[in-house]
């Protein structure tokens, strides 16, 4: 057949002709062979612009399109709509990206640019003649999402997805629901008390007729793609018959062992047989296998002995269940940065960490509600914050900012201002970093109203000095050193990936950044999106985030699982890989290349299959196949190849 | 085994107790500390100009009497010699441009390459010796004497030259431990004395001295241990000031390291020329009968 091109040059109004010359670009393929139409338009995704496209489609007749605007990932998409309106295959428009790829770094040469953008378009000519039509699959969808982590963006998640009317499985590695949120004393600006906040939430949760929630549970495989992840759930034994307890609380008072309590940050202790904090509202019995006597060889039968429902079962096993989900959304929070990192801070017990002192100022931690330091149970006279510890600290820690320190240290100075009558609270400083609703004012107010001395300085050292903790620090603003005889210190330690990260970001196919953090699939516009298609993140496994901007970003990780499930079925792009049956010899070596597990080799044809639904065509396959056999719909090595020819071509 | 030994200036006039008392010691742990010939000052204070080349040209000229020695390491006990020597090497062998500069500069000297490694005699303790192998050779072990060792900024600042960790340095601390002294930590053991501001501005350091002291002192400690002459200057000569203006001070001897290690080994008192100190530390050492003959 005739081919006719139409090749559309996009200003982008200065971003692209700013640097490229458009008219000579479009002058220099307009008699390109099979060359049929090439013009240029200021904005080509603008309305007009589209409607440029689609009617020189219609009244050229065009059968293949060329727009050399800006990168596929922006809109490739809405021209491949446009084609489609127009009559045209999708398949049969191709982008030359001539903003990313050549003005935006070519900016100071311009010939060069217009010349190397010449060759970008004719290659995509070139790539164009030997496309084919293509038809996107229809894969099916499972509308039952998967959310991993129950803290408060996790309980967010499932909680409106439910509400939607759809099936949610929640897995939470702790033996309880309610994350970070649940140990904080309370929220700024409003100092809410969070259980008031978190009670109702967790409790609507549990009860939930479309919820079910996985504790001590812990995501162990996921395979399969978007509309059908397989997830195979493992729980760990709680080594308790629920049927038969009836939480007496018996065992514990028994239990010879005794650990830190993980809820209360160390601060308190608990039984190696314990009760679930009341502020997560699933109060139930467990067994910390970690800890106990039993199950680590010893004879002790403390708890099983007493327990007067006989509910102790030391040969529980962790079961194992598979589901089938059609999307994941990822809330595993976040992690602590280890203030040991610093060494200048003394390691003492009166030097706490932001988390500590929310457990001090909770009246359900472990004083009550009363503030007392940790040391000696005196009530703290004076007491220092240290923000940035390890955020904006390279040399320490990292260059980021933690985003919430600076808040919770306002809010902790507050509330410690109100219980403690005559106490001072001090607040070592760099910048103050209030830019939410509200948060300005509230910091005024902790200033001004509860008299919070605030230094804009750093702390160079910490040391015991008998009943004090000696706080050198300097005050920048009237330039001088400044010694604090401190009763208690708080560092406002870096938020940080939240230890197994990266682990689960394995299982799931999503990126981590440098630091550990998960990674969105664009950070402009798709910041809830991973590049794996149907797992979504939300909150602060991605980033330092307090918990309106959590909440709004699972809000945004919802509304695209939900308009998922608004669809019968789903669409998977066609151009993926496929192998030539007459040339491949079954070798394997593309199946163990292939990071999405899309291809295995026929145990009877022997030669290799692939799973066009899971293909994500990267392009792995290709590369590897010994034999050529391996080859990508619309991008065959005779493309690569006419391709090569232009670019190396021009520039000779 | 013998190590070239840079002394510098002020080992050779104040702090002669310093010097004869480290020669004396390492001869006792089998080390015969040469002196380097023709050393010339080692620049005193590292500078901070912007022509910075000019300042490096005394410490590199001493780094290359070294290659001419055929030797490829020195080693330093004055805490400045050590940190203007070690940073000016620092500096050349990151900074190839500048070594060929001052090379030129020096054009009837052989050329430096950066090859020539400067310690300190607590690095050579600690990395040649070792604290199991002084400990075994301790004749008078120290004990029931409380130490505070005093580490001053020079042996850690920068952290590129420093010779143990920055914030919470030990080296000192385990030679004494080694040597059977009890010994005191203090959280000022790595603050500045105020170095040269003794001259422009004693009031200031006669302060700093105060917190230094009686910081260490809080602590039980009978005497301060260090390496640094400066230190040891600003530390002892400005006690009979402290002494005058707190009624309550008695004063708190200040020793070199390496006094102590030589009477430790069991060496003769006389070698430590304890009558140089600027506060008489005999009534206490013989207090705690550390002064046999």
């Amino acid at each position: 057949m005739e081919k006719r091109i139409g090749v559309f040059v996009c200003h982008c109004g200065l971003n692209i002709a700013g640097t490229v010359d458009v008219e000579q670009v479009v002058e220099a393929v307009k008699d390109y062979p099979d060359v049929v139409y090439a013009g240029n338009y200021i904005y080509m995704c603008s309305d007009p612009g589209q409607e440029l496209v689609r009617t020189t489609i219609r009244e050229q007749n065009l059968n293949g399109v060329v727009m050399s605007n800006c990168s596929p990932l922006m809109h490739e998409k809405t021209f491949r709509r446009v084609a489609t309106k127009a009559g045209l295959n999708p398949y049969l428009l191709e982008i030359a990206n001539i903003r990313e790829d050549v003005s935006w770094p070519h900016e100071n040469e311009k010939e060069l640019a217009t010349k190397k953008a010449i060759s970008i378009v004719k290659m995509a000519i070139e790539k164009l003649k030997r496309n084919v039509e293509l038809t996107p699959m229809v894969v099916p969808l499972h509308k039952r999402a998967l959310v991993v982590g129950g803290g408060i963006a996790g309980i967010t998640a499932a909680l409106e997805i439910a509400s939607a009317g759809y099936e949610v499985i929640v897995v939470e590695k702790l033996p309880y629901v309610g994350g970070h949120a649940a140990q904080l004393a309370g929220t700024f600006p409003t100092l809410d008390r969070v259980p008031c906040l978190m009670a109702p939430m967790i409790a609507k949760m549990i009860s939930h007729p479309k919820i079910k929630v996985y504790t001590n549970a812990e995501v162990d495989e996921v395979s399969g793609y978007v509309g059908n992840f397989i997830v195979k759930i493992k729980t760990s034994p709680s080594y308790i018959d629920e049927g038969k307890c009836n939480n007496c609380g018996l065992c514990l008072e028994k239990c010879p062992v005794t650990c830190p309590s993980e809820f209360d940050c160390g601060l308190a202790e608990r039984k190696a047989i314990y009760i679930t904090p009341p502020e997560t509202m699933s109060q139930k019995v467990l067994i910390d296998p970690g800890n106990c006597l039993h199950l680590n060889g010893d004879e002790c039968r403390a708890c099983e002995e007493i327990c007067p429902t006989k509910a102790i079962d030391f040969l529980q096993q962790g079961i194992t269940v598979e589901k089938t989900v059609g999307a994941i959304i990822v809330a595993t929070g976040y992690g602590l940065w280890d203030k040991k990192n610093i060494p200048e801070y003394e390691s003492d017990p009166d030097v706490i960490d932001g988390l500590q002192f929310e457990r001090i100022l909770s009246p359900s931690g472990p004083t009550g509600g009363d503030i007392r330091r940790p040391s000696d149970g005196k009530v703290p006279k004076q007491i220092v914050f240290i923000s940035c510890c390890g955020s904006r600290d390279p040399e320490h820690g990292f260059t980021y900012c933690s985003r919430v320190c600076c808040m919770y240290i306002a809010k902790q100075a507050v509330l410690y201002s109100r219980t403690v009558p005559g106490g001072q609270a001090y607040v070592f400083y760099m910048d103050i970093r209030s830019d939410s609703k509200g948060y300005e004012e509230f910091v005024k107010s902790a200033m001004e109203e509860e008299r919070v001395l605030y230094l804009r300085g750093r702390v160079s050292k910490l040391f015991r000095d008998g009943d004090k903790i000696k706080v050198w620090g300097s005050d920048t603003l009237s330039g001088k050193s400044v010694e604090i005889s401190a009763d208690l210190v708080i560092m406002a330690t870096a938020m940080t990936p939240r230890e197994g990260a990266i682990a689960l970001a394995r299982k799931l196919n999503v990126t981590v950044d440098a630091i550990g953090f998960l990674t969105e699939a664009h950070p402009k516009l798709q910041p809830v999106e991973t590049l794996t298609t149907g797992i979504y993140l939300a909150g602060t496994v991605q980033w330092p985030r307090d918990i309106p901007d959590s909440i709004a970003s699972t809000g945004g990780a919802v509304s695209k699982v939900l308009s998922m499930f608004s669809r019968k079925e789903l669409l998977h792009e066609p151009t993926i890989a496929w192998p030539d049956e007459e040339v491949c010899s079954g070798c394997g070596i593309c199946a163990s290349v292939c990071t999405y597990n899309a291809i295995e080799i026929d145990p009877i044809k022997r030669v290799a299959k692939v799973n066009e639904a899971v293909c994500e065509s990267c392009g792995a396959c290709i590369a590897s196949c010994p034999s050529g056999a391996m080859r990508h719909k619309n991008w065959n090595a005779r493309q690569f190849m006419d391709m090569i020819d232009i670019a190396t071509g021009a520039y000779v | 085994m013998s190590l070239s030994y840079y002394p510098g200036c002020t080992l050779k006039t104040k702090a002669k107790n310093a010097e004869d008392s480290a020669i004396a010691a390492m001869a006792a742990l089998g080390i015969e500390l040469v002196e380097l010939p023709r050393w010339n000052c080692c620049g005193t204070v590292y500078s901070f100009a912007g022509d910075e080349e000019l300042h490096q040209l005394a410490p590199v000229r001493n780094l290359i009497r070294v290659k001419e020695t055929g030797g490829d390491r020195v080693a330093t006990i004055c805490s400045f010699c050590y940190n203007t020597l070690k940073r000016a090497n620092l500096l050349v062998t990151s900074n190839p441009e500048k070594m060929h500069t001052i090379n030129t500069f020096m054009e009837e000297e052989i050329d430096y390459e950066g090859d020539v490694e400067v310690v300190h005699l607590l690095e050579v303790l600690r990395d040649d010796i070792g604290w199991e192998t002084i400990a075994e050779k301790v004749q008078v072990p120290l004990t029931g004497l409380k130490v505070a060792p005093y580490y001053g900024c020079t042996l850690l600042r920068p952290q590129e030259i420093a010779i143990d960790d920055v914030e919470r340095p030990t080296i000192m601390h385990d030679l004494l431990k080694a040597l059977g002294a009890d010994v005191v930590d203090f959280p000022y053991a790595t603050e500045c004395c105020g170095s040269y501001q003794i001259i422009s501005n004693p009031d200031y350091v006669s302060q700093r001295v105060w917190d230094i002291l009686s910081s260490a002192m809080r602590r039980k400690a009978d005497a301060i241990v260090l390496s640094c002459p400066l230190c040891d200057a600003n530390l002892g000569q400005t006690q009979k000031e402290l002494m005058q203006t707190h009624s309550e001070f008695k004063g708190i001897p200040i020793l070199y390291f390496t006094q102590l290690l030589a009477l430790a080994l069991g060496l003769d008192p006389e070698i430590c020329r304890l009558e140089l100190n600027y506060v008489d530390p005999r009534p206490l050492l013989e207090s705690k009968e550390l002064l046999r003959q």
